[in-house]
């Protein structure tokens, strides 16, 4: 076992948890949790394969999780944006409730 | 495998697992926060200064509490009256499961990312910002202008609608 495969491993073991979460749980703000976990473990591979590629001078890997890290901002606070605004219509954040559209 | 590393991967599995499945979803908002800070540790390890630093800024600053606020906005804090599981659970875990199994096959079957031993490489912030401000300043400036469009729709979806049903 290199670290690299060790890194690799509970990024996916993250991955998979966050994943559970998002096609289990009820309520919508877990499920968003859910999401972050997913791009956190993205982040979390491309850090290390940038650590133990070919040529971590050419800094990729880390430009690519700062962008990552910018554009999960900018979801989290939108998705949570529509979390409110659909509990202020439907009074709940239950995602089984919120199914006007189901057809 | 280093006792280090062995430590912050348990803590920061153990603590997203803590965030899956908790009933009262503040304590799940607090167990993220664990999980967030873990990964900064493990940035950290990986040599990865700024990275780490900016997840802290970024995860444990802001996002966390944004969603503690909307956790506490929406109510969903009282605990709820019915299974905080959905009903059809079992497929949702199985497909975890599954999509975990592949990636762990992949990963220990490689033979490209078998025995790579490089010294950690030496970052600075400088050429972090040298590289921010000339070859990726175009995805800069884009994320820049997305930043600013969250803001706007985020305060213009959670603002409060003047007419319309409740």
């Amino acid at each position: 076992m290199t670290p690299l495969s060790l890194y690799l491993l509970l990024s996916a073991l993250l991955f998979a948890i966050g994943l559970a979460g998002a096609l289990t749980r009820r309520n919508a703000i877990i499920v968003l949790i859910g999401i972050e976990l997913m791009l956190n473990a993205a982040n979390l591979n491309f850090i290390a394969f940038w650590r133990y590629g070919p040529n971590p001078e050419a800094l990729a890997g880390v430009m690519f999780v700062i962008f990552s890290i910018g554009v999960a901002a900018a979801e989290a606070a939108v998705g949570l944006a529509l979390i409110i605004a659909a509990y202020r219509h439907y009074r709940t954040t239950n995602l089984d409730e919120i199914n006007t559209m189901k057809g | 495998m280093t006792v280090p590393f062995a430590i912050i991967a348990f803590l920061t599995l153990a603590s997203a697992v803590a965030a899956m499945s908790l009933r009262n979803l503040v304590h799940c908002a607090l167990t993220l926060m664990l999980t967030f800070a873990g990964l900064a540790a493990l940035y950290l390890q990986l040599g990865a200064q700024f990275v780490g630093f900016a997840q802290i800024l970024v995860y444990l600053g802001a996002v966390a509490i944004l969603i503690v606020f909307a956790i506490l906005l929406t109510r969903a804090s009282e605990p709820p009256r019915r299974s905080r599981f959905s009903a059809t659970w079992v497929v949702g875990v199985g497909i975890a499961a599954g999509v975990f199994g592949v990636l762990s096959g992949v990963i220990l079957s490689s033979r490209a990312i078998a025995g790579v031993l490089r010294p950690p490489p030496d970052l600075t912030v400088r050429q972090i910002g040298d590289q921010l401000m000339g070859k990726y300043v175009l995805p800069l400036e884009v994320i820049g202008l997305l930043l600013t469009a969250a803001l706007i729709g985020a305060a213009i979806i959670a603002m409060h609608e003047q007419r319309g049903s409740k």
